[in-house]
């Protein structure tokens, strides 16, 4: 990638920001409800309608749209989200305390991912229309249909309540902890994966090169982990990125039902509280995630691929 | 009798359809008649009879009111299966029109409608549906439209590729000659071409969508007590785990049954679609 093309992602991706931005402002706007009894619920007092008043206005609730929106932008290019209703804090530190853990728990779910869909997809490939084949396919099938919330919850009853092998909830990121978060995120993945890499092996076993290596007395093996594995796992680079981006938006149900300490938990208890900063922050947080790392992985995709370079 | 011999012809030569379909009839027939297959009222709340293990009586349990979990799952493939189909169709047709529109007109409104579908694609879907389920407040019919606000874009880029594969073909050009109307033309020759690529895309859809409202209604943002649904059944039933875990484990597996049975479908209904497609 030239800096020139990479100069138009980031503008790109700047852009998108902003439509986004405007939308979830646009959004905020016009849904029901007022923001300043919200906030005056959550902290547990009812005051009388002048002091709500006087908060309105200093809070600029008063000012017709196009005023508010500007003031937003302008704040937020300071680095300013605002502050939560509901937590009574900035809203940039309430993300960035639970930005971690989120990323921590889907990294750690991809790479379960990638340790099972890689071997699998590929023995299935191999053992085209075997036993393994038809195994490894109706396990894959199960996953594409099992709510990932469920199967939640059924590993909290039968893993900790059970046979108590771990801990029920996940409320601090110990390794322990978040292994049934992570098994629960990477399991519909893991199934959607293997099929992925299983019709990709498939594919390159019938090219004209592997049947080259063979004729050229090429071990098996070689001709497998050497020549066809490369080029089927480049692609899932790609893949992988967009991959992210779901799994940071599927993460809400997963950290809900395990009470775990992340960005997902917070939106919905947020959405819960209609703490609409924090819902703006938000989004706006997780868009600017995903596209940066859609923006890296397309990067390191022309690293990868020596085929790129020549053109 | 002639067309009853080429459906009994086609379901031989497509098995693996022929059965899927009737599973999805069978699901659909519960949904439609569930008033006669379910044993209870689902709304009807017994106190006395509250978190009753399964038995010959209440055959799934009863939930924390002391309602027949059966009769509420029954009913709840009406709510998943309605609340999915309006969801898909919706989908289907809004993504399509727009899709069509901007591959057919091009210009300004094909730039303006791809770079609002640009924005939602490169941004993951639920966030942004649970952020619109959250501030539009949550009911069902929210949830569906806030689905719908983050997948149509899949369907408008589809179209839009049929479109401009067809739109500089000769019989086009021909119609465009002979001075056909441009909604003439919208209706008979790209809605006709482009249809069944969509319709079928949608099919395959169903099975995702309907977990997609399931894990809305799950987090609190879709169907709203006491609506037999079985996200938040399941999400009602996640406080009783330990001591009455079947008020999971029902709906859930109805869920993944009636996704399973659909998806299969969906896969079949392209293997059966695709070398015309193609």
């Amino acid at each position: 990638m030239t800096k020139k093309t990479i100069a138009s992602r980031i503008l790109q991706i700047i852009i998108v920001l902003f439509g986004i931005g405007f939308f979830t402002f646009g959004l905020t706007y016009l849904a029901p409800g007022d923001p300043v009894k919200a906030m005056y619920a959550a902290n547990g007092s009812v005051p009388s309608e002048e002091v709500m008043d006087v908060m309105r206005e200093k809070m600029g609730l008063n000012n017709p749209f196009p005023v508010r929106y500007f003031n937003w932008l302008i704040s937020c290019l300071h680095g300013d989200l605002g502050t939560s209703y509901s937590l009574n804090k900035p809203v940039v530190s309430v993300l960035l305390q639970r930005l971690w853990p989120t990323l921590k728990l889907t990294l750690l779910s991809m790479i379960l991912m990638l340790a099972v869909s890689v071997p699998f997809g590929v023995l299935s490939a191999v053992k085209h229309n075997k036993a393994a084949d038809y195994i490894i396919r109706a396990f894959s099938f199960v996953g594409v249909s099992l709510p990932g919330f469920w199967l939640g919850v059924m590993l909290i009853y039968i893993v900790a309540l059970k046979f108590k092998l771990l801990p029920v909830i996940s409320s601090d990121t110990g390794f322990k902890k978040m292994i049934l978060p992570a098994v629960t995120l990477a399991f519909p993945m893991t199934a959607k994966y293997t099929r992925q890499i299983r019709a990709a092996v498939l594919e390159e076993l019938h090219q004209d090169y592997v049947v080259g290596a063979r004729t050229r007395g090429l071990k098996e093996s070689t001709v497998l982990f050497g020549h066809v594995l490369p080029n089927v796992l480049l692609p899932l680079v790609t893949l992988l990125g967009l991959s992210f981006g779901s799994l940071l938006g599927g993460t809400a149900v997963v950290e809900v039902i395990f009470s775990y300490p992340g960005l997902g938990n917070l939106a919905v208890s947020a959405v819960a509280a209609r703490d609409y900063p924090l819902i703006q922050g938000y989004v706006l947080w997780v868009a600017l995630i995903y596209m940066v790392i859609n923006l890296i992985v397309d990067i390191a995709y022309e690293k990868l691929d020596p085929r790129t370079k020549v053109r | 009798m002639r067309d009853i011999q080429k459906i009994l012809t086609f379901c031989k030569n497509h098995k693996q359809f022929t059965v899927f379909c009737i599973l999805a009839l069978v699901v659909i027939g519960a949904a439609v008649f569930a008033p006669f297959i379910a044993t209870h009222n689902p709304y009807e709340a017994v106190i006395a009879n509250a978190e009753q293990p399964p038995d010959a009586k209440h055959w799934f349990g009863t939930d924390k009111l002391g309602r027949d979990l059966f009769s509420r799952v029954i009913y709840g493939t009406r709510t998943s299966l309605t609340s999915a189909l309006l969801l898909v169709v919706i989908t289907l047709f809004a993504g399509s029109a727009l899709g069509i529109f901007a591959g057919y007109f091009g210009g300004v409104i094909d730039s303006v409608i791809m770079r609002i579908s640009d924005m939602m694609i490169s941004f993951p879907g639920l966030v942004l549906a649970i952020a619109i389920a959250g501030i539009l407040g949550p009911s069902l019919l929210n949830a569906v439209i806030a689905i719908v606000a983050v997948s149509w874009t899949k369907y408008a880029r589809l179209a839009r590729s049929l479109v401009l594969r067809i739109k500089h073909k000769d019989y086009m050009s021909a119609a465009v000659l002979t001075g056909s109307k441009t909604g003439y033309i919208l209706r008979n020759y790209i809605c006709k071409m482009t249809m069944p690529v969509l319709i079928v895309t949608a099919a395959t859809d169903i099975g995702t969508m309907m977990l997609e409202i399931a894990a809305l209604s799950f987090l609190g943002f879709g169907a709203q007590p006491p609506i037999p649904e079985w996200g938040m059944m399941l999400s009602e039933g996640r406080a009783y785990l330990q001591t009455a875990p079947w008020m999971m484990f029902f709906p859930g597996l109805a869920v993944f049954i009636v996704v399973a049975v659909f998806n299969l479908l969906g896969d079949s209904l392209r293997d059966i679609l695709d070398p015309l497609c193609d």
